[in-house]
């Protein structure tokens, strides 16, 4: 149905044409999932955009066939292209939040788009509307779909979207990361949704993502793409069960499993720079070591209730407290790791903010070692846990402040506690700890965004342990990141944690991300703690209903697949 | 030299915009003109032995009666226009740059801070700002000039306009200041690269001008530009109005007052030169703000 053949987009820039994607060829049957994966900047969502006419500006296509069924997509004018989208080709984005038009009801969205395409009345096209939305899944749809956008749910709304994209009757589906933005409950149901269209109703889908587990849950066949390049292509099970080439073969290694913890991953260990004058950090490896206090120490939370104030319904009543976070107990033994896990909304960014003083708990003790642990504004700007406790941020592209050197970024925690007096020690040091990381010592010259997200991600974990912390609080380091990067960033932080004794609390949505980190877990949801305990005993002999979900639920391989 | 401008945005933005380049080159030409009035101008202005009423009224130099001694003519005193434009413009210069650096110093201290801080202190400032924005500039001139007359002695008041005028114009626009650099710094405190900061224990003070400040800096120069012009025309506004420069030491705004009295009767160039000028000036201020904002904003684009 879908039949492409040596396609190539370019971006002219002031650099020249810049290929976003090169010689690219596939082709989609009718009923067919076709995956297209690939890491950040591998072009994956310009093949899609290419296909569907809506290629950002300057972009252009300047190679290659798209043949539609008999029509040649490279041969429409604009009219005509405007036609077929839409009717023939429909799209479902990432972000069901902004897809939609806010401000009008459903049901005008799906009738509009009807009768755009269609002649027929504007009766038809509300029954069609509504058997659509009860298809996908809606009940009651005829009187749901009164309401606006924010009424519904993400995972409610992305079956909109889906049913938007449906309602013209479209021989192909482009969907460009469609469940990334959804927790795993709602995830797999969407997924189900996209299957169960493919088989029944017979549309071809193009399903571009990085998530291999959502390629091997659903995917017919699949493409790996990189730097614009098709690396590899064919049937789901042989592509990922048996890759040929070596990029495919990394890439599988990279995927973090979730049915077994792996000591290592198996990946090329530094990232794009080699330089030959890489450090080997030595230096900075002995002072850490040397750090007066150097045995592991434990930190226990008991009982935190975090509240937030919540919105004013009424100017005489005082407004009912948000509770983000509610008996919050658990002991972190020195020198272990922590894994907290838990969906969007679950409580785990504002436990990380509690415990680095951030956030003030509205009840509760936090203990440090085994001194007090004072919470929020009552904890003194000279605390000593601020030297104690550092963490790493979630993304790399806001945790650095842009405007400084990295050597500036990473010589604070040396003098704002007074561990390294002299300035030039300081840049000694800071560049040695930079090799310690995995970075040339050239980088302390660089600015932020000279360095790509893992890059920047070390340079993180640099600047915490330039502080000679004693517990490293760790917020989704590697949810920004792609496979291979995070194999690489999870396999350093291992080693650091094992080097240094470090006490870890590594808090991330992606459970098999935790399981290959942690020694004990805490499961959380909706502020509550749903299960804790010894993390391999959670993993394989799950207790709480929702733990047991989370883990059936998230998209995985098969383990044979994974060497 | 080509690889180097290739390699920096704005610079290759600004090779590739005629407009922009044109109002760099007149504000550059204006202020060299104005910096170096004392050595460029052909007599002094301010100097009334300088000029005699015999040279008064004369046309610029191509009307009938023009001469080449007086470019662009003279007034009803005989002063040269060009020296008077040239000396007027840096007074204008120099009341605006300075109540531009008071308003933005000011601004740009309070919204930091009541962005930083929140809560009352927040609440506070940002109520005396929409105060300040309720009153007209020129009442706010009046209150000034109105209050230096009561405590300064006679003999002080006519130096001290230059000073009352520019307090005038930097309160009537630190508002614009506080209120872009509150929001800006809305939008960093929830940045990580502050919570990290503030994780560690460092200083506030240290917070908000070492961390915060080079990050709003964008958005504050791009105001800048744009209430330099605005500073300019303030003045001009008030010294039209009579409450700003006297006529022994015109400003722009002076001259345009000055040659009002002219308009009907012929002499058209003792108004209309200095208003083209001021007009270039402010047009190419702006022009330029506008290419600041597309460079430090590129969504806009």
């Amino acid at each position: 149905m879908l039949r492409v053949e040596n396609l190539t987009v370019k971006f002219p820039s002031r650099f020249g044409d810049f290929t976003a994607v090169q010689d690219l060829s596939m082709t989609i049957k009718p009923g067919e999932i076709h995956g297209l994966v690939g890491e950040s900047g591998a072009g994956k969502s310009t093949v899609g955009a290419a296909i569907i006419g809506l290629l950002q500006s300057p972009g252009y296509i300047s190679d290659g066939t798209m043949m539609l069924g008999d029509t040649d997509l490279r041969g429409l004018d604009q009219q005509e292209a405007h036609r077929l989208r839409g009717k023939r080709i429909s799209m479902i984005f990432q972000d069901p939040q902004t897809s939609l038009n806010p401000l009008m009801r459903i049901e005008d969205q799906l009738v509009e788009t009807i009768l755009a395409h269609e002649d027929i009345s504007a009766a038809a096209a509300k029954s069609r509307a509504i058997d659509l939305l009860e298809e996908m899944g809606i009940k009651d749809a005829a009187s749901r779909m009164q309401s606006y956008p924010h009424q519904f749910s993400g995972g409610m709304r992305q079956r909109v979207v889906i049913a938007l994209a449906l309602c013209t009757n479209p021989e192909l589906i482009i969907a460009d990361e469609p469940t990334t933005a959804l927790d795993v409950a709602v995830q797999s149901q969407v997924l189900d949704l996209i299957r169960r269209l493919a088989e029944v109703r017979k549309v071809g889908f193009m399903l571009i993502t990085h998530d291999i587990g959502v390629i091997a849950r659903i995917a017919d066949t699949v493409t790996v793409m990189r730097h614009g390049k098709g690396i590899e292509s064919g049937p789901t099970a042989q592509v990922l069960g048996n890759p040929v080439h070596t990029y495919t073969k990394q890439l599988m290694a990279a995927v973090p499993p979730l049915d077994r913890k792996i000591d290592r991953f198996m990946v090329p260990e530094k990232d794009d720079i080699v330089t030959p004058s890489m450090n080997s950090g030595a230096q900075a490896e002995a002072w850490l070591l040397s750090g007066t206090k150097s045995d592991p120490i434990g930190l226990s939370l008991s009982d935190i209730d975090v509240t937030f104030p919540g919105v004013r319904t009424s100017i005489f009543r005082k407004p009912d407290p948000f509770v983000a976070l509610s008996e919050i107990s658990f002991d972190v033994r020195p020198g272990s790791v922590m894994g907290i896990v838990g969906e969007s909304g679950s409580g785990k960014s504002t436990l990380a903010k509690t415990l680095t003083g951030l956030v003030k708990p509205a009840n509760g003790t936090m203990t440090l070692g085994s001194a007090d642990l004072p919470g929020g504004k009552t904890r003194a700007r000279k605390h000593p846990s601020r030297q104690l406790m550092q963490m790493v941020f979630q993304d790399p592209f806001s945790s650095l402040n842009s405007r400084h050197k990295i050597g500036d970024i990473l010589a604070e925690p040396l003098w704002l506690y007074g561990l390294v007096k002299d300035q030039k020690e300081r840049q000694e040091l800071c560049a040695d700890m930079l090799g310690l990381v995995g970075m040339p010592p050239e980088a302390i010259n660089k600015f932020p965004h000279q360095f790509s997200g893992g890059q920047r991600q070390r340079i993180a974990v640099a600047r915490a342990l330039l502080a000679r912390p004693k517990i490293l609080i760790c917020d989704e380091p590697t949810s920004a990141l792609d496979v291979s990067i995070q194999a690489q960033l999870l396999n350093l932080l291992k080693d650091l944690q094992k080097a240094f004794g470090l006490t870890v609390i590594f808090i991330s949505h992606n459970l098999s991300v935790v399981r290959q980190m942690s020694d004990d877990v805490v499961v959380l949801r909706n502020g509550r703690i749903q299960e804790k305990g010894p993390s391999e005993q959670v993993y394989e002999d799950p207790k709480a209903d929702y733990t047991k979900r989370l883990l059936e639920l998230t998209p995985t391989m098969p383990s044979q697949w994974m060497s | 030299m080509l690889d180097f401008i290739k390699r920096h945005e704005g610079l290759w933005l600004f090779t590739h915009s005629p407009s922009v380049m044109i109002a760099a080159i007149v504000a550059l030409a204006i202020l060299i003109g104005a910096v170096f009035a004392p050595w460029i101008a052909p007599v002094d202005p301010y100097d009334l032995s300088s000029f005699s009423l015999m040279d008064g009224l004369l046309p610029p130099v191509w009307e009938e009666f023009g001469t080449s001694k007086f470019p662009l003519g003279t007034d009803d005193q005989g002063r040269d226009m060009i020296s008077s434009i040239l000396y007027g413009a840096r007074l204008s210069l120099i009341i605006g740059v300075c109540a531009m650096a008071i308003a933005s110093i000011l601004g740009v201290g309070l919204g930091l801070a009541a962005g930083y801080i929140g809560g009352r202190f927040d609440a506070v400032v940002m109520r005396i700002a929409d105060i300040q924005l309720a009153l007209p500039a020129i009442l706010t001139a009046l209150l000034i000039d109105g209050i230096a007359r009561g405590i300064l002695p006679p003999e002080l008041r006519q130096d001290m306009r230059v000073v009352v005028l520019t307090l005038a114009i930097a309160l009537s626009l630190w508002v614009n200041f506080a209120r872009t650099a509150r929001a800006s710094t809305f939008v960093q405190m929830n940045k990580e690269y502050v919570q990290a900061a503030m994780m560690q224990g460092q200083h506030p003070l240290r917070i908000m001008f070492v961390h915060i400040l080079p990050n709003i800096l964008g958005p504050l120069l791009v105001i800048m530009t744009v209430d330099l012009a605005s500073a300019i025309l303030l003045e001009a506004t008030l010294s039209f109005l009579g409450i700003g420069l006297p006529a022994d030491s015109p400003s722009l705004g002076t001259l345009i007052r000055i040659g009002m009295q002219f308009l009907l009767s012929g002499e058209w160039w003792i108004l209309w030169i200095p208003t083209l000028f001021l007009i270039a000036l402010v047009v190419s201020i702006n022009v330029l703000g506008d290419f600041l904002r597309d460079v430090f904003n590129p969504r806009l684009r």
